[in-house]
């Protein structure tokens, strides 16, 4: 189409879908409203469960279902990735060149990195308790190890970075998941029942199954994060070439 | 005004299909399929909200305080997930179109028609 | 037996996972195999739930407590668990058929293919069984991401990654219009479940812009995914780059998914006094579905790129889908049922046997193949059988379900005959042109895209790929079985009564009523139903042979269509923005 066409044909279809927004935001209920039938019986349910965090009890306990097939979305977007990013036939690999770094920026690093690896950990063993969980907890742990590639360079962060072991982390997080939720089939209630006892409220041994779950979700999430920034990294930094002729700027 | 977040949301989605319609860089375009999804964090979390209503965590708050929808928020998770690995997938082919078209604009890639 | 509905998913998922983990120590013979065990574990799982008839299962427990719940329900009912069937048997046949198929796989990941089509199975396993909105969307994306990735599987080469992206942009905002939808319908009812949504509804009949404006959102994903007009143009440029066993299962069910999502989302949410009239779902369905069944053939007519021509196959027949759906009868439904069977046995048998071909002479191409089939006359018979097939004779599946699914208007069935002709016979040219070197091939000079494409397997061997040929044929001889076997076509009819029945839903999913399915009339072939489908395949034959000889005009006057598939991200957009304005104003429109 030329780009004219292509205009015309977007303004139809934005005002139309714009005409269709707008009245049907006009039958919304008011926004604020009381009236939240599904919220008010999931935070019941919550409770009776002693999850403090309603939103880790949906995620993983009452839409669990849910959370299993985000977390596969996730495995199988990483393992596409992997796919998708090897080094094809045409391609070489070099050495990274270490790049000089800040002094400051280099000791902001390493005082950072434990630190926020503390804090990952936290938000994933908390996350029946306190906004936060495997999700939100395992990019934090990610992000910690990629401290050591800015404050320090590649190659460092490459001797604690053993793909091999992530994958299988990877891996492991999410065939967790799928098991624990057999687990609720072998003792005989549905799957992904939460079978185990639900502990004292607002402690960290409560919610039965939700922090289980949300360790499988933390490990995997983690490890994934690491495994896909590895692959974008060594496209960035190793692999040069292509039948393209077109080299990528260095 | 209580339409006005719908208002937000639907506005939101438009911008992004705008951006990526006419989009010349196609990382660029990955960033306006992302706002266009903004557009339903914004939906789903204004038809959660509860006037007065706090954060739906009772680690430090009463139990029978009255608290936003939580079902919506677990969604809006769900789907911020989904919209960060659609675009790390999508920039991974980005990446590839790149080195095998020589360029990231969307009106030079030739390849396939009719 | 009910509880263990969840594995269909499960299964497939834990193999991936395997796969992956042990994936570095791997062979991979063992490789290939874990993935054909899980694959065909999870046929097993769905064809016994089948025979047992409804499963519900509320996953983690959340039984309703007087209608309402806080967990996700999966239903299992005849329609559902025959598409995850369906989906397993041929995710089955395609680990087989690729055997060993890619020259090598990506270095230290043997499983990563068989891993990846696995979570594919999951992804529409999961999502023909949910009975929730939310979780159609969750499996909706993992769907989705699977298809992207394995769509752009071939990197080295320029095509597959543009194909993959076209894919990748469309359907992901497909998606999130659908999500939209949902998120308006949870606004109005507080229900997430398809049942309790449409209960909600019911409840208290409003019918305004809300639910209208819900409707056109939740089915644009799904439109998205079924390559609906003016969907559709994702479709041709994902099928005709994937490696070939992946355009078997995107094109023998993935798209189909589509028009499931889209129907079962009518009838259990939108199909009661407080949904969208019957009448303005019919119109809707009517249009999109005549506009996609004669697009997809006029632009199917015009391939010389195999893959891409039985790619717009698939575009056309989606369109007879959508136009048997819209009469919403049980009759047409189940139609479509036994059409949606067959059609996956023959495509999925053509890219199959195009697959041969690509391994054998590194083309795809209809003008530098001609004559160079000649040595493989088995491969040969297999694409005259699915040409048939597409054509509809009978007693293949596909013509049974056209006769059932056309024979509810006087001038439908000039449009099914046309399209199953165009269709069919575009498939005998090229058989004629390939295997018997028939005619001269025609060259054209307009904008298109050409069918030489690198080799997808190991050096070729001498001896034909049995495993190939043998899944090939298999599932052609399933096709024919969908046609011929009484006894499944009183079973489709049966789940057809089951799937259009809104409140008989509701009542299963939530009241745990597990009546027998309402008693209903036999449908089985009629002397007219078989008459036109004789028709359209001596039609195909009589167009193939006029193509051969050149005596038709040439495509001249599609040139402006063509050039409307123009391979660019932001016209597909565009047009995906359009079919919003587009299906609203259908739903809309003023009855006279």
């Amino acid at each position: 189409m030329s780009r004219r066409v292509r205009m015309g044909v977007l303004a139809a279809g934005l005002l139309a879908t714009a005409a269709l927004f707008v009245t049907a935001f006009l039958d919304m209920p008011h926004f604020g409203g009381a009236w939240h039938p599904y919220g008010d019986r999931a935070v019941q349910a919550s409770v009776n469960r002693r999850t403090a965090n309603t939103v880790s009890a949906v995620n993983f306990d009452q839409r669990g279902f849910d959370t299993l097939g985000e977390e596969s979305i996730l495995f199988a977007s990483v393992l596409g990735t992997v796919v998708l990013l090897r080094q094809a036939r045409d391609e070489r690999t070099r050495a990274p060149r270490p790049g000089p770094v800040p002094a400051a920026l280099r000791r902001y690093g390493l005082v950072a990195l434990p630190a926020t690896l503390l804090i990952g950990l936290y938000v994933i063993a908390h996350g029946q308790l306190s906004p936060g969980g495997g999700f939100q907890g395992g990019v934090v742990v990610a992000t910690a190890l990629h401290l050591l590639y800015i404050a320090v360079d590649y190659p460092a962060l490459e001797r604690i970075r053993p793909l091999g072991l992530y994958e299988v982390g990877d891996a492991v997080g999410e065939a967790a998941y799928v098991v624990l939720g057999v687990a609720g089939l072998l003792a005989g209630s549905a799957y992904l029942a939460n079978v185990l006892p639900f502990g004292t409220f607002n402690t960290l041994s409560s919610g039965g199954t939700v922090p289980l779950l949300n360790a499988a979700v933390g490990l995997e999430v983690a490890s994934a994060v690491v495994v896909l920034l590895a692959r974008f990294l060594v496209q960035a930094l190793e692999i040069e070439g292509g039948d393209g002729g077109k080299e990528q700027a260095a | 005004m209580s339409v006005f977040p719908y208002a937000v949301a639907g506005w939101i989605f438009l911008v992004g299909v705008y951006g990526l319609a006419t989009s010349r860089n196609l990382v660029h375009a990955v960033g306006c399929l992302s706002v266009a999804q903004s557009a339903t964090y914004v939906l789903l979390l204004a038809v959660g909200y509860r006037r007065g209503g706090t954060a739906p965590v009772f680690s430090d708050t009463p139990t029978t305080a009255s608290v936003v929808d939580p079902v919506v928020q677990a969604l809006a998770l769900t789907d911020v997930v989904v919209g960060a690995t659609v675009t790390a997938l999508l920039l991974a082919l980005v990446v590839q179109t790149a080195k095998r078209h020589g360029t990231t604009d969307p009106d030079e890639l030739h390849e396939l028609k009719g | 037996m009910d509880r263990f509905l969840p594995l269909v998913v499960a299964v497939p998922l834990l193999g991936a996972a395997l796969l992956v983990g042990a994936g570095r120590r791997m062979p991979r013979i063992v490789a290939e195999s874990v993935g054909c065990l899980c694959a065909a574990c999870t046929a097993g799982l769905a064809l016994v739930l089948l025979a047992r008839g409804t499963a519900v299962s509320w996953v983690g427990g959340w039984e309703p407590y007087h209608g309402h719940s806080v967990g996700i329900v999966l239903v299992g009912d005849r329609v559902g668990l025959g598409l995850a069937a369906l989906t397993s048997l041929l995710v089955t046949a395609v680990l087989v058929y690729s055997w060993h198929y890619f020259d090598e796989p990506p270095r230290g990941h043997a499983g990563a293919y068989p891993a990846l089509v696995l979570l594919f199975q999951a992804g529409m396993c999961g999502f023909a069984v949910t009975g929730d909105l939310f979780d159609a969307f969750v499996f909706f994306e993992l769907m989705g991401v699977v298809g992207y990735a394995l769509t752009g599987y071939r990197v080295e080469e320029a095509r597959p990654v543009q194909g993959a992206l076209a894919f990748g942009f469309v359907n992901s905002l497909g998606g999130y219009a659908s999500l939209l939808g949902v998120g308006l319908l949870y606004a109005r009812t507080g229900e997430l479940g398809m049942a309790q949504v449409g209960r909600q509804l019911d409840a208290a009949p409003r019918r305004d812009a809300l639910v209208v404006a819900a409707f056109v959102l939740v089915l644009t994903g799904f439109l998205v995914k079924a390559a609906a007009v003016p969907f559709h143009f994702w479709l041709p440029d994902a099928h005709a780059v994937a490696p070939t066993p992946v355009c078997m299962l995107l094109s023998g069910v993935m798209v189909e998914l589509g028009v499931y999502g889209a129907a079962r989302v009518h009838f259990t949410v939108f199909a009661g006094p407080g949904g969208v009239p019957a009448e303005d779902v019919r119109r809707l369905f009517l249009v999109l579905g005549v506009a996609t069944a004669l697009v997809g053939a006029a632009m199917c007519w015009q391939q010389r790129h195999v893959k891409r021509l039985l790619a717009f196959s698939t575009v056309s027949h989606t369109g007879l889908f959508l136009v048997g759906l819209a009469a919403g009868t049980a009759e047409s439904v189940s139609g479509v049922c036994l059409y949606v069977l067959g059609h996956a046995g023959a495509k999925a048998a053509l890219f199959a046997s195009t697959g041969v071909l690509l391994d054998r002479h590194g083309s795809v191409d209809e003008c530098e193949l001609h004559g160079r089939g000649r040595d493989m006359r088995g491969v040969g018979v297999l694409f005259a059988v699915g040409a048939f097939a597409l054509a509809g004779l009978p007693p293949f599946g596909t013509a049974l379900g056209k006769a059932l699914a056309e024979e509810h208007s006087p001038w439908l069935p000039v449009v099914f005959v046309l399209v199953s002709a165009v269709t069919g016979g575009a498939v005998l040219r090229v058989t004629a042109h390939v295997f018997l070197g028939a005619g001269q091939a025609p060259r054209t000079t307009q904008p298109e895209t050409r069918g030489d494409e690198e080799p997808e397997t190991e050096e070729p061997a001498w001896r034909l790929p049995r495993p190939m040929i043998a899944v090939a044929g298999l599932l052609l001889a399933g096709a024919l079985a969908v046609g011929a076997v009484p006894a499944l076509a009183e079973e489709v009819g049966a789940a057809a009564r089951a799937f259009t029945d809104h409140a008989g839903y509701a009542a299963v999913v939530l009241d745990g009523r597990r009546g027998a399915a309402p008693p209903g009339p036999a449908a089985w072939w009629t002397p007219t139903g078989a008459g036109l489908g004789l028709l359209s395949a001596a039609l195909a034959t009589g167009l193939a042979a006029l193509a051969v000889r050149r005596a038709l005009p040439t495509g001249r006057w599609s040139a402006p269509l063509r050039r409307l598939h123009s391979g660019h991200v932001g016209d597909y957009v565009v047009w995906t923005a359009a079919g919003i304005g587009l299906l609203s104003a259908l739903v809309l429109w003023p009855v006279g």
